[in-house]
């Protein structure tokens, strides 16, 4: 009943682990999978390795974190290790980064083989000049670095939007036009910070971070229901999920899978199956008997 | 909540030339009201805290645990240069710290051989004191290059346990390394449980020891830490994937020989492997 499809990857249920959230290894990758996500995303990973922002990379705030880890990993031939010993048992998915459409697609070529799609960060709030949400805040550089990835690789290509811009759809419809398969909505939100009261130090080193966790959801959920309107292709819904009810609203909204980042750190692994379990408890109770029935039903009120 | 809480240190002892425990009054404050708190969960041994030098955050075991004085105690051997900022500071002075967390020991059994290498005295402190006030026998091996290193003797003693000082160099106690000790004692005691924290080649070393006399034993991991909230990714270890920061530090014998990497690599920030 829970089981799914995008971009022709079959699912045995619509959770999926979040990029950048455990999956530097394939060790860390294969333990979700066997948690019970149904697909997992990596880590983001580029041409060179990254160190990534000394620490601290990470402190709570109400409703969630920031981060500035900064796209941290061992750079694409490192990486390209760790995906050939993932067990294969759900759909995985790699992140990708880079500056440049050209820095894309000579990444997602070389992986391109070893797993199920690609999905390109071109949204991280925190990265280095030239990457992440500075190329996503650019509706014809996100439609030109998807345009260059699709005409250089077979394998689906997702586009991972941020929700730092003025108009969201206008970016998802760039990325639509580039050619993209599917869209995830949406990277982290902000950046945000925290000051310690004690010493007024920012607490990040990089002092500005990525705002994720629960505080999140409404604006994901916003972002979801309003691309869902404006375009054909699917939608990964992720942005604050923690329980069965935030993954119905986003089906509701929109979304025909999601993906589940910071609730790891409430929850743990478990987070996965008790999501599904919950979900198909609701599914009956309200007699669905598919997940894509439920998808886009708000828009119909 | 995990946002580091900026503390007085209360004392600094010198333990050794390159070892200084910092005390820290135990109290958190109250994220609503803003009120310090004692009433936090206090650690117990074998779990860690975050330490915030207002530059950078690392990770260190507490390694002494004192709940009748609201205390806690970290031991910080200066080996870069987080380390030699922290051996920097005087009395009075600010850290920021978070925690407690991970998975301490477990404590149990009559008869314990805990054993140190190096700072991995740290943990294994906390857990001698805690064990010993509990009626538990406890032999401690302290295992240093040289008799200037050796930490906690005295200490422990105090605390009841009986202390075995082993040095590389044979300057004091024992002669050699701290696992042919160990396992002269093994051979000899009867132990219900051994706990361990050091170079990572002492612990491989110990659990194979551990493993031929089947004694259940406990040992107490390092891995490169980011976030500590079970969330980066850093920290896990092949091939199980299990973070160091949350599933660990501890980890059981058994569990152990799951853990592929042990004894043979580690990551860096990156994520690139460096071998032992
Ligand atoms: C669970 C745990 C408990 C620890 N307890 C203690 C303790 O009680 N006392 C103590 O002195 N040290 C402890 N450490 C080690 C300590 O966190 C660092 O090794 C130390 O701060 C070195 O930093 P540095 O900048 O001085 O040296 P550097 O030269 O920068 O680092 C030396 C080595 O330390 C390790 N290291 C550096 N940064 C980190 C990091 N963020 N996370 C983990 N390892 C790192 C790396 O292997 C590195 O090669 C503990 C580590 C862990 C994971
Ligand atoms: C620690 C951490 C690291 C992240 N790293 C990445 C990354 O490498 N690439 C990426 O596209 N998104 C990254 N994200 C964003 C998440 O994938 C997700 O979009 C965001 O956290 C919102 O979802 P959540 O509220 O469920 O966490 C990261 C998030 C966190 C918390
Ligand atoms: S340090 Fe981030 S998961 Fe352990």
């Amino acid at each position: 009943m829970l089981e799914t499809e995008i971009c022709q990857m079959k699912m045995r249920n619509p959770t999926v682990l979040a990029a950048g959230v455990l999956g530097s290894t394939s060790s860390s990758l294969n333990w979700v999978a066997r948690s019970g996500a149904g697909a997992v995303v990596t880590k983001s990973f580029a041409v060179e390795p990254n160190k990534g922002y000394p620490n601290p990379t990470t402190v709570e705030v109400e409703g969630g974190i920031i981060n500035a880890i900064g796209l941290s990993n061992p750079g694409v031939e490192v990486f390209k290790g760790e995906l050939e010993k993932l067990e294969g048992n759900v759909p995985q998915i790699a992140s990708v980064y880079g500056s440049t459409p050209e820095d894309f697609s000579m990444v997602a070529s070389q992986v391109e083989n070893l797993v199920d799609a690609l999905e390109l960060n071109v949204s991280c709030p925190h990265a280095m000049e030239g990457c992440g949400a500075s190329i996503g805040q650019d509706p014809d550089l996100t439609r030109s670095i998807v345009k260059t990835v699709k005409s250089s690789v077979d394998t689906p290509v997702i586009a991972k939007l941020t929700p730092n811009v003025t108009d969201i759809v206008e970016i998802a419809q760039a990325a639509e036009q580039g050619g993209a398969d599917a869209l995830t909505l949406i990277n982290s939100l902000g950046p945000g910070m925290r000051i310690d009261l004690e010493t007024a130090h920012p607490i990040l080193s990089n002092r500005f971070g990525g705002m994720s966790g629960p505080a999140i959801k409404p604006i994901a959920l916003r972002c979801v229901y309003q691309v869902h309107q404006n375009v054909k292709i699917p939608i990964m819904g992720v942005g604050g999920i923690t329980n069965y009810r935030d993954v119905v609203e986003f089906l509701y909204a929109g979304a025909s899978c999601v993906q589940i980042g910071t609730a790891v750190m409430y929850h743990g692994l478990e987070v996965f199956r008790e999501i599904s379990t919950g979900l198909e408890k609701f599914m009956k109770e309200k007699n669905y008997q598919t997940v894509e029935e439920m998808v886009g039903l708000a828009h119909q009120q | 909540m995990h946002v580091p809480q900026v503390l007085k240190i209360k004392r600094i002892v010198e333990e050794t030339p390159t070892v200084k425990t910092f005390y820290f009054p135990w109290e958190f404050k109250d994220e609503i009201t803003g009120q310090f708190t004692t009433s936090a969960k206090f650690p117990t041994p074998g779990q860690f805290l975050m330490v915030w030098n207002f530059q950078d955050e690392k990770p260190m075991s507490i390694s002494s645990i004192d709940p009748v004085n609201g205390e806690i105690g970290l031991s910080v051997k200066m080996v870069g240069p987080f380390t030699q900022s922290l051996h920097k500071l005087q009395e009075n002075d600010q850290l920021g710290l978070r925690g407690p967390y991970g998975r301490g020991f477990v404590i149990a059994g009559s008869r314990v051989l805990a054993v140190g290498g190096g700072i991995g005295m740290a943990p294994v402190a906390g857990f001698t004191e805690e064990a010993c006030s509990r009626g538990i026998e406890v032999d401690t091996i302290t295992a240093a290059t040289t008799q200037s290193e050796i930490l906690f003797a005295e200490r422990l003693e105090k605390a009841g346990s009986r202390v075995f000082p082993t040095t590389d160099d044979g300057s004091h106690g024992f002669c050699g390394f701290a696992t042919e000790l160990a396992e002269k004692l093994i051979k000899e005691g009867k132990y219900d449980m051994v706990v361990a924290c050091g170079p990572e080649i002492m612990m491989k070393k110990l659990s194979l020891i551990t493993q031929e006399n089947q004694i259940p034993a406990q040992f107490s991991l390092e891995r490169y830490m980011k976030c500590a909230l079970g969330i980066c990714g850093q920290c896990c270890v092949d091939d199980v994937g299990w973070r160091i920061c949350v599933e660990g530090p501890v980890f059981w014998g058994d569990q152990l020989s799951l853990i592929s990497e042990f004894g043979k690599y580690h990551r860096d920030a990156s994520g690139i492997k460096n071998q032992f």
